[in-house]
């Protein structure tokens, strides 16, 4: 099941479609709009995607978790448009006969979402201009003004576990 | 009378859309036959996206290319910015 959808995440499907008699584990990875980082505010993040490629490489990503553990079934469900904090983004649900496999395969699988798949989220601050989340630099969007660019000071966990 | 010049055509996506404010841009098949060609005619076209391109990758029809993939104009292309799913 991969899907990529503007509505809120229904993990209940995403539960029942991972559910098998040959499961002994069943693994939910949700990522969260976190409202709070450090000292600053998020009002809403407003996520993109250029949507058939990402469908491919969550696809390519799915067979590749089965081909490299022992798993029952996977699904992926990435929302776009516009996020509260404390709204789902993502979900990876992952089954398996036992559950090292189910872990390893769910952390797996959201580590290289993050990485490769044709998706990108831009912050709406409650007190700076909305930026572009993009690892490895930042970008403030705003036309009139002069380039500016400034380097994120960490990447870890921008909207991550 | 000359046939009119070939285009590339490359899609645009997020802080890439928004610095251009369009949803692709079209650079002169001339001298351009790699995915690193492409580049350098985007920075030369497109001055406001330097920053941006230096972080990029492309897409060539919706798969991860290397600099030197070769492109055709009537390829699906696209400047992929740093993601940040998930």
């Amino acid at each position: 099941m991969i899907e990529l959808t503007y509505a809120p995440i229904a993990t209940e499907a995403l539960l029942q479609y991972v559910a098998s008699e040959r499961a002994g584990a069943v693994v939910l990875f949700l990522g969260t709009t976190r409202g709070v980082t450090g000292s600053a505010r998020t009002r809403a993040l407003d996520y993109e995607a250029y949507e058939p490629m990402a469908r491919q490489q969550l696809d390519a990503l799915r067979d590749e978790a089965l081909r490299q553990w022992e798993l029952e079934r996977v699904a992926i469900v990435h929302r776009l448009g516009y996020l509260l904090p404390r709204e789902a983004s993502v979900a990876v649900a992952v089954s398996a006969p036992h559950r090292v496999a189910a872990f390893e395969a769910g952390r797996w699988l959201i580590d290289e979402l993050k990485e490769r798949v044709p998706i990108w989220k831009k912050e709406h601050w409650e007190s700076r201009p909305a930026s572009w989340v993009m690892p490895g630099i930042t970008d403030e969007v705003a036309p009139s003004e002069p380039e500016q660019l400034a380097i994120e000071t960490s990447d870890e966990g921008r909207s991550d576990d | 009378m000359t046939p009119a010049a070939r285009l590339y055509r490359v899609r645009l996506f997020a802080a890439a859309r928004d610095r251009v404010g369009r949803e692709s841009i079209e650079v002169p098949e001339d001298g351009v036959g790699t995915v690193g060609q492409l580049r350098a005619a985007i920075e030369q076209r497109y001055p406001e996206l330097k920053s941006i391109l230096s972080y990029a990758t492309f897409a060539v029809d919706q798969e991860y290319a290397a600099e030197t993939t070769p492109v055709d104009t009537d390829q699906e292309i696209a400047l992929i910015p740093p993601v940040s799913g998930g």
